[in-house]
């Protein structure tokens, strides 16, 4: 096989495989979501002011599964 | 990247949408040229002035519909900041407002068809993210002074694990633009892509006969993203403000 295609190959290869990071993220979100959700049942009052903690830890838990999809943009467009 | 040939696949890529292009013609894109992202960041600008201009002239007591929006869209960001940061951190709410605003409503601009979302691009959100880290680390040090490195200093921790524990908090803390910038733009940009891509499908009657199938779900798909759009639009505007929120709390307070 060529170099080049060889190297498209891997790439795209690559591209597939960091798409898995995605997962862990849905993993991540949904833990919190489903966690902040048996709090809140067992507590409805406390559950308002808890809002904003809910979504500061959704966004890190997200963060880190959109670094897998900059390594992905970064291996279709900048490689 | 964009010259590749993909005239065998879908009906046009899904990432189409994001080309930066001169209003006035033309195909070089300079410093100054006014192209769909500085038309769109006007009429982002021009929908925040219109809202409060209109919003605030009346002042009435009983407010009218433009009057309950600013007041809601003030009252929301101003308890948020409240909450999060602190009293003192109120002196700069009207940077997080500005923040806030121009987010959600280029956010939610994009979403009109055939318009072009600003936010999607990490140019757009970098420079965002970069001036409240910038802004933030300043605040920490102008008003602790050395002492603001002690946000590094995990006094809490044992000793042995401080060392340990500052190399993570220095990393994370220079970790944050990058993914404050990244989770808006990537949000906004997997969004769009993905409506495009059910668009792409949704002709497909008109060349096979799978697309009777086909075409009413990605149809079907399209709303229910459209849907979801809305929903994320706003709540990322959110997020990006509350993260802000927490930083400034940060620096102002960095004792653990």
């Amino acid at each position: 096989m060529e170099l080049a295609a060889a190297a498209a190959l891997g790439k795209y290869i690559g591209v597939g495989l960091s798409c898995l990071g995605m997962g862990g993220a849905a993993m991540g979100v949904g833990n919190v979501a489903a966690n902040y959700l048996s709090g809140a049942l067992r507590n409805p009052s406390a559950a308002a002011s808890q809002t904003a903690t809910l979504f500061i830890g959704m966004a890190f838990a997200e963060a880190l599964g959109i670094f897998s999809f900059l390594v992905a943009l970064l291996l279709m467009f900048a490689v | 990247m964009a010259t590749e040939d993909h005239s065998e696949g879908l009906v046009f890529h899904p990432m189409d949408q994001f080309m930066v292009k001169p209003l006035f013609g033309g195909d070089t894109v300079g410093m100054l040229t006014p192209t769909n992202v500085t038309l769109w960041m006007a009429i982002t600008v021009l929908c925040i002035a219109g809202l409060f201009v209109f919003g605030t002239r009346g002042r009435a007591i009983v407010p009218s519909r433009t009057q309950s929006i600013a007041e809601l869209a003030y009252g929301f960001v101003h308890k948020m900041v409240e909450d999060v940061a602190g009293k003192d951190a109120l002196k700069f709410f009207p940077y997080i407002f500005t923040l806030f605003c121009f987010i959600v409503f280029s956010n939610m601009l994009g979403l009109l068809p055939k318009a072009f979302t600003t936010t999607s691009h990490i140019a757009v959100t970098g420079v965002l993210a970069l001036a409240v880290f910038i802004t933030v680390t300043a605040i920490g040090f102008i008003k602790n002074g050395a002492s603001f490195l002690s946000l590094f200093w995990v006094s809490s921790a044992p000793l042995a694990l401080r060392p340990v524990l500052a190399v993570i908090e220095i990393i994370s803390y220079f970790v944050r633009p990058v993914s404050h910038s990244i989770r808006l733009a990537g949000n906004m940009m997997a969004g769009h892509a993905v409506i495009k891509v059910f668009a792409a499908f949704a002709p497909l009657v008109l060349f096979s006969a799978v697309g009777v199938v086909v075409t009413p779900l990605s149809i079907l798909a399209i709303t229910a993203m459209y849907g979801l759009e809305v929903v994320v639009a706003f709540i990322q505007a959110y997020v990006f403000t509350i993260l802000t929120c927490v930083y400034l709390k940060d620096a102002l307070h960095p004792h653990h």
